[in-house]
């Protein structure tokens, strides 16, 4: 499989992309809104607070929405086609784009429940992906 | 003090149009100097010369624009917000001849997909911003096209919405497009049709998505009171609402409410009508989602109903509410950023000048941009003399 294309690292959100390298999935935190905020910052966007933090993510969410790609997004994906993104909401309350992998594109759904898995990168990071869990898990 | 934004209604009118595209998709002519063919089109449509042009309006680079056609704007702008940058465009310019920053203002577009293929070196790559390479491109989102199928994949989900609604809104407007000559498009298309078309980023096929064809058009924009002088009637332009709310999908609020309920009542308000007096939607169709999304978010039919709303073919000839009669983005032309011909359509329209596909009696048009991924919104309300 063609490496996928390397995420480059944003100042903010290099505590985030170093956890991948444990496969620890973590999300920034605004104190004042008791809320993540992703992607990474150096303010919260609700109220523009600067008192951010990390916590880690329980790594469980649902499909917000998808879409099966049967043309390729970048070369790095042609020979996965055809294959699912999705928003996925986290149960904290962020929201990130992802795939999901390990079940039939025709399986996923609007509301279907996830949990992260992990995709190597060449680096040394991993790129978090997620998979049908509960019982969207069985076949 | 304050200032009302009512106080601009009507103050200002678009007096010249011009647009360029061919059945081919492809146009000789490229870059600056089509965006001054354009130009001087669309001044002499108005009656007016490049001496008259105190402002300049372009996405992206209005320095350059006047310094080839050699003009020293008392009013600059190179706002670039996407497909509804001349929406936009409109707006600074309303205000700024109302305010006297300007007199004659003129915004253009020229972009030419399909030839640049034959012309080494032209446009260049799409550069992404650098939060979408790191959260959105290593997932392999197929852009645009995929940041549209999440959306109808949401509003699929949540409204039920199916498939067949989308299409009717492709087989609505390829009836308009078979009454305009120069559409890309013109052969009939039926719901099966758009269905059998192959998956692009599921659940949008290809029919739902829009053309890439070469295009360009201008559009000159006076006070009201010299508008009046002019060789063709005014388009007065009565309301302007922009918003825009996020740049990635990932970062969109709600995937099925875009900030044109934002712009559209800010628009419509500023106008003093509602959605029922208007006579012809021009609303941005890079995708067959993106129009049930602005009718909702316009005001046209609740959230959630846009679907329901389409299919007994409404927005097609004969229908309650004439849209995109050019026959859209869908299957007149679409180059990248399509704004301006929602503009000039609509002010053909108005003006009576839309031969075969003209709808009887239009005397308020609203031409709604949409840029980006569903993010930056804008909406122009134009009237005719009647509706001043
Ligand atoms: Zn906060």
């Amino acid at each position: 499989m063609t490496a996928r294309l390397e995420p480059p690292v944003s100042p903010e959100a290099a505590p985030f992309w170093d956890a991948t390298r444990q496969r620890q999935l973590m999300l920034q935190w605004c104190r004042a809104c008791d809320l993540p905020v992703h992607h990474p910052r150096v303010l919260c966007p609700r109220c523009g607070g600067t008192d951010l933090d990390w916590r880690e993510a329980a790594g469980r969410g649902r499909v917000h929405a998808f879409t099966v790609l049967h043309r390729p997004g970048n070369p790095t994906m042609a020979e996965r086609v055809p294959y699912v993104v999705a928003l996925i909401d986290l149960e904290e309350g962020a929201r990130m784009m992802s795939n999901v992998v390990g079940c039939e594109p025709g399986r996923v759904a609007v509301g279907m429940p996830v949990r992260v898995g992990w995709e190597d990168l060449p680096d040394g990071r991993a790129l978090p992906v997620f998979e049908p869990a509960g019982e969207a898990a069985g076949d | 003090m304050s200032y009302d934004p009512a106080e601009l209604r009507g103050k200002a009118a678009i007096v010249g149009v011009a647009d360029a595209a061919s059945p081919s998709g492809e146009l000789e002519t490229y870059g600056r100097a089509l965006e001054a063919a354009m130009v001087m089109e669309a001044l002499a449509d108005a009656g007016l010369s490049l001496s008259d042009v105190d402002g300049v309006l372009n996405a992206g680079d209005s320095m350059g624009l006047a310094e080839y056609l050699g003009i020293r704007p008392r009013y600059t702008d190179s706002t670039s917000v996407g497909g509804s940058s001349f929406e936009v465009h409109i707006e600074h310019a309303v205000a700024a001849v109302a305010a006297g920053l300007c007199e004659v203002a003129v915004t253009v577009y020229a972009q030419t997909p399909r030839g640049d293929r034959r012309r080494p070196a032209a446009g260049g790559p799409w550069r992404r911003p650098g939060a979408m390479l790191e959260w959105e491109a290593p997932y392999g989102l197929l852009m645009p096209m995929g940041a549209y199928a999440l959306a109808a994949s949401r509003h699929m989900g949540v409204y039920g919405t199916t498939p067949e609604q989308l299409a009717q809104i492709a087989v609505s407007t390829r009836q308009w497009a078979a009454m305009n000559p120069r559409a890309r498009y013109r052969d009939p298309l039926t719901v099966a049709d758009v269905l059998a078309s192959p998956y692009v980023a599921e659940p949008l096929h290809l029919l739902d998505c829009c053309l890439v064809t070469d295009g360009a058009g201008a559009v000159v924009v006076t006070r009201a009171d010299r508008a009046r002088d002019l060789a063709k009637p005014p388009a007065y332009v009565l309301g302007v609402g922009s918003c825009h709310d996020h740049a990635m999908i990932s970062e969109m609020p709600d995937l099925t409410t875009t900030a044109a309920a934002v712009s559209g009542p800010a628009a419509f308000s500023m106008a003093g009508v509602k959605p029922g007096d208007v006579d012809l939607l021009m609303a941005y169709d890079s995708f067959t989602i993106t129009v049930l999304l602005l009718l909702e978010d316009l005001g046209f039919c609740p959230k959630g109903e846009g679907g329901r709303f389409v299919e007994d073919g409404k927005l097609g000839p004969g229908g309650a509410l004439p849209t995109n009669t050019n026959g859209g983005g869908l299957s007149y032309t679409h180059p990248g950023m399509y704004g301006i011909f929602l503009l000039v359509e609509a002010v053909r329209q108005l003006r009576g000048e839309a031969g075969d596909r003209q709808v009887d009696g239009v005397d308020v048009a609203v031409a709604h941009g949409s840029g980006g991924v569903l993010s930056s919104m804008s909406t122009v309300v134009l009237g005719g003399e009647g509706a001043r």
